[in-house]
């Protein structure tokens, strides 16, 4: 993995007509996590979207060196396709071999991805994030529909990829329970 | 992986997709089946006169298939906008652009190409002889890559948008009129270079359209 960096400075994000937050700076370095914090509505996945480079800012600059990866409310699998085809797609797009079947997902490989469960549409959204092998995780709700045992898991990939060298950015409203964890409690930055 | 490879594997995707259709979207027969239906209403509606329908039989299926371009309109791109797969090839560096190149290309492999098959079939129930039936293949040939690439433009601007069916029909009529002008102008007597500017109609529109639709997915995400 190549050494990567993500700085973001005094990154103002804007919906609509509203300003939602202002002043949000941070430097991560290779093996970092940064928590975004903060209640609902605040501006945690806009602010994920525009760290990603798919919004602008309305204020800032983001800098990033190494690949990003971005797993949102959006799983982006084909909902007639089994599983393990639809997973496919995405590992021959970014040239990945099978890796370890991290998040249990091969005993589902022949489900049509439409049938799987909440909790295991996460774990489908997280698995084709940690198969793209990019260096910088953007996780949106990371934690939301898995149970306390996927829960553990999801927390070890995301330990497991720092320990590589990765980034982890992840946006949520529940407490984390990782390492030397960076919070940044998003409530103070409402203009 | 090459970028060439990913936009093939993308390419492949489209057509798999559009081809054979899935839940929530169409697939080929279904435009395929109303522009045959079209055929096969019209000569119930103006009576088996064998000279009338030779006559008008050629400018019935050039609107056939503008409204059957209708049919696949909302399900071309929204489903990709909807799932995030354009915020997924964007992170990964493709184009906006490229991808709607792939999907215009795919777009008229599935339905140009099935409606250029099917033309025979119409022109034997429209009493249309070898001759216009030539004319008339080559005429599709040349328009039906301008009106996929206007339907994907389309489709990419009325992504997300709640009324986005119906507005992409209302939209694509007006952009279509030209290739409708000179693809049925064509056929009249004297008409071929009626073909000339049917082709060069479908050339601007396969110019603009990966332009359009690329920077309609990156104004949709703000």
């Amino acid at each position: 993995m190549q050494p990567c960096r993500l700085v973001a400075q005094a990154i103002a994000c804007r919906r609509g007509d509203r300003v939602l937050l202002r002043g949000v700076g941070f430097a991560l370095g290779p093996g970092d996590a940064l928590h975004l914090a903060g209640p609902n509505g605040i501006g945690k996945s806009s602010l994920l979207r525009i760290l990603a480079g798919l919004m602008r800012a309305y204020a800032g600059l983001v800098e990033v060196a190494g690949t990003l990866a971005l797993a949102d409310e959006h799983l982006p699998l084909d909902g007639h396709l089994p599983l393990a085809t639809a997973l496919d797609f995405w590992r021959r797009i970014d040239g990945a071999v099978a890796g370890e079947d991290l998040f249990g997902l091969d005993d589902l490989g022949d489900v049509p991805v439409r049938y799987l469960s909440t909790g295991q549409r996460k774990r489908a959204s997280l698995a084709c994030m940690a198969a793209s092998g990019a260096g910088i995780w953007l996780i949106d709700e990371p934690l939301n529909g898995l149970d306390a045992q996927w829960s553990a898991v999801a927390q070890v990939a995301i330990e497991a990829h720092r320990a590589a060298g990765g980034i982890a950015v992840i946006a949520s409203h529940q407490p984390l329970l990782l390492k030397n964890l960076a919070t940044l409690a998003l409530l103070d930055l409402v203009p | 992986m090459s970028r060439i490879g990913q936009i093939a594997l993308i390419f492949r995707r489209d057509c798999a997709l559009l081809l054979g259709g899935a839940r929530g979207r169409g697939g080929a027969s279904l435009p395929l089946l109303f522009f045959l239906a079209v055929a096969m209403l019209y000569p119930f509606g103006v009576g088996p006169d064998a000279r009338l329908l030779a006559r008008t039989g050629a400018g019935v299926i050039w609107v056939a298939a503008l409204l059957a371009a209708i049919l696949p309109l909302d399900r071309l791109v929204e489903p990709d906008v909807e799932n995030g797969f354009f915020d997924q090839w964007a992170l990964r560096g493709l184009s906006e652009e490229a991808v709607m190149l792939a999907r215009v290309v795919a777009h008229w492999l599935c339905f140009g190409v099935p409606l250029m098959l099917a033309t025979p079939i119409a022109a034997g129930l429209l009493a249309i002889d070898g001759g216009q039936l030539t004319r008339l293949e080559l005429g599709l040939l040349l328009g039906t890559p301008g009106l996929a690439a206007i339907g994907v433009m389309i489709a990419a601007l009325t992504a997300g948008l709640r009324a986005g069916a119906a507005l992409g029909g209302l939209l694509l009529i007006p952009l279509a009129v030209p290739l409708l002008i000179f693809g049925a102008g064509s056929l009249q007597p004297g008409g071929e270079n009626g073909l000339l500017l049917l082709a060069a109609a479908s050339m601007v529109a396969l110019a603009i359209a990966p332009f359009a639709a690329g920077a309609a997915i990156r104004a949709a995400r703000d």
